[in-house]
């Protein structure tokens, strides 16, 4: 186990250092010149020289990789090119946001999905379950800014029920806090729901077909203990390793969803500064958000190996 | 290729099995569609493009059926010729990853040893990136078009397809059809073409249908963002975008292309449903 945890981590600093590789030539091989998008419309060549080599982007590549490397290492991000301010502040505040609204869609995908998917697999055929099959499959078939949008419009636009747009600090109330949080988390649980919710009802389905749930039946126990002690705790073992899994795929719904309602976190902030073509920040952000994605999949692979001894002892899995 | 699923469908109703009704209900509705991007021009009321100024914002109507925008143009006639880019994108980034990941998958599968591992490898090397942010970023750093979205997308689900083929491959290795190949001295691109990939087809077919699913659904989010196809292009994720500003006075300009953009994905979801049941019946009911 402990050798399988030092490759794996071993593995995510790699593909960090490759996108920051990407990231950095990515950005480099920009249309626009950050000098003339910084000085403005008065600036002439000279002018622009000069930022250049004040900025450093006359050095080779490989130079210049390795200042910017240097540099974030050191913990230092840089200077947004757009407002003029330091990265550092902007990046935490929006992470801090962007992982309040990531953590409660998972927390309400988790307690929502677990129990859709146990209604549907016990009442198997009826109406629960295909209430549940076709909440699912609202959800999967748009894309989420487009159910953000819906609900702008029912919840806002019609009945003023919920602000449409932005984020309340929690020490200015903790009403306008969750009120503000209520629209994008339920856009995003509708996005991630389908996944879990099919997997426990399959796996919830499988285990109630089970000799041990066959058995606990036939000493007598009452369902509910059948259902809740036997079947689900033993049903709970995939769907906890998918709902790690789902939560590097809700990175990339967070980029839509915070579109949408203008919630300033990290996939807006990404967002405004691919537009701007902000460097530092845009490079910041994409770093940030690929270790998040890149520690889930590491978390979601470690609860899976320990779920799972064959994989624990095998060392085929790299 | 697609005859070896007809064959199977064909098979069925010998059999007096009945198709699946998701296959013939999203059968119908993904020919539908396809008929209506190949004639928009003829069929679609106005041109794509063209601004009706007196009727700025009209609700629909029998001139306008789905309304009019900020431009006066006809939303129904956008919508028609929306169509064809969502089908275009879905179906060539589709292309695009299937032409890559299922020769990979067929080579690792057959070869097995070094070549599978060194190939898996990779594979697993491109999955753990985070996907959005890197076609984001291809996006953001070149002009857009809808072939460079294509790309993005299709070479993002690469690795999916490749894998599905390595399994199903994998698991045909132990075929006595490919032993008597074999014996018979066939060459490595006879038995990945004529042995391998035939029957590989079938299962790839409804992989197919979840990518391009997946490939609509991505292109709306990327020019809902405004880096997928640029104005005045008819594209349902950026006429969604562009109608949000109006969504209090005007909801029909970005409602509409939710709609149809829904219908689109619904029916080829069927689609790829129904083909999983044709080809194995026992999934039908779980």
């Amino acid at each position: 186990m402990a050798v399988y945890v030092v490759r794996r981590f071993g593995a995510v600093l790699l593909i960090m250092v490759a996108m920051s590789v990407l990231v950095f030539l990515a950005t480099h091989a920009l249309p626009s010149n950050a000098a003339a998008l910084i000085l403005g419309q008065y600036s002439t060549p000279e002018t622009q020289a000069a930022l250049e080599h004040k900025l450093g982007f006359d050095l080779p590549l490989p130079v210049q990789y390795w200042h910017w490397a240097r540099g974030i290492l050191e913990g230092d991000i840089g200077q947004s090119l757009d407002q003029e301010r330091p990265v550092a502040p902007m990046l935490w505040d929006a992470f801090g946001r962007s992982a309040i609204l990531a953590l409660s869609s998972l927390a309400v995908v988790a307690v929502l999905g677990l129990s859709l998917g146990v209604v549907a697999a016990v009442w198997r055929g009826r109406w629960p379950d295909h209430a549940a099959s076709v909440l699912t499959y609202f959800g999967v078939s748009l894309p989420e800014f487009y159910w953000g949008l819906v609900f702008i419009l029912v919840f806002c636009s019609t009945f003023h029920l919920l602000p449409s747009s932005g984020y309340a600090n929690l020490s200015d109330g903790f009403g306008g806090f969750v009120a503000h949080l209520v629209l994008p988390v339920a856009t995003l649980t509708l996005a991630f729901l389908a996944h879990v919710t099919r997997l426990t009802r399959s796996s919830m389905i499988e285990a109630l077909e089970s000799m041990y749930v066959k058995v606990a039946r036939a000493r007598g126990l009452p369902e509910r203990l059948v259902i809740l002690r036997h079947a689900l705790r033993n049903a709970l073992i995939p769907s906890i390793t998918v709902l790690a899994q789902d939560f590097g795929f809700l990175i990339g719904g967070i980029v839509a969803v915070e579109t949408v309602f203008a919630y300033p976190g990290l996939g807006r902030l990404l967002v405004e500064a691919l537009q701007r073509q902000d460097l530092p920040v845009m490079q910041a952000a994409i770093l940030v958000l690929t270790g998040v994605y890149c520690l889930a999949n590491l978390a979601a692979d470690l609860l899976y190996a320990v779920v799972n001894p064959r994989i624990r002892y095998g060392g085929s899995v790299g | 290729m697609a005859a070896r699923l007809a064959e199977l469908a064909a098979a069925q109703v010998l059999r007096h099995q009945r198709l699946p009704a998701a296959l013939i209900v999203g059968g119908v509705l993904v020919i539908a569609l396809i008929v209506i991007a190949a004639l928009a021009q003829w069929i679609a009321p106005y041109p794509y493009d063209q601004m009706h100024i007196r009727d700025r914002f009209s609700p629909p109507s029998v001139h306008y059926l789905a309304g009019t925008d900020e431009y006066g143009r006809d939303v129904f006639s956008r919508l028609l010729y929306g169509s064809q880019l969502s089908l275009v994108l879905g179906v060539s980034a589709t292309l695009i990853s299937m032409g890559i990941g299922v020769p990979l998958g067929l080579i690792a599968g057959y070869r097995r040893g070094a070549t599978d591992e060194l190939i898996m490898r990779m594979l697993d090397l491109m999955l753990a990136f985070p996907p959005i942010l890197l076609v984001l970023l291809i996006l953001a750093v070149t002009p857009p078009s809808l072939m460079k979205t294509a790309i993005a997308i299709g070479v993002l689900a690469v690795a999916p397809i490749a894998r599905v083929t390595r399994s199903v491959a994998l698991d045909l290795m132990s075929g006595e059809f490919i032993e008597a190949a074999r014996a018979r001295g066939e060459r490595l691109h006879y038995m990945l073409m004529r042995e391998l990939l035939p029957n590989v087809w079938p299962v790839l077919m409804v992989e197919a249908s979840l990518r391009v699913v997946f490939a609509v659904l991505l292109g709306a989010v990327l020019s809902f963002l405004g880096f997928g196809v640029q104005p005045p292009a008819a594209d349902w994720g950026l006429m969604i975008s562009n109608g949000r500003a109006f969504a209090d006075t005007a909801p029909w300009i970005s409602l509409a292309p939710g709609i149809a953009l829904s219908i689109t994905v619904i029916a080829v979801s069927l689609v790829g449903d129904g083909l999983r049941e044709v080809l194995d019946p026992k999934l039908g009911g779980r």
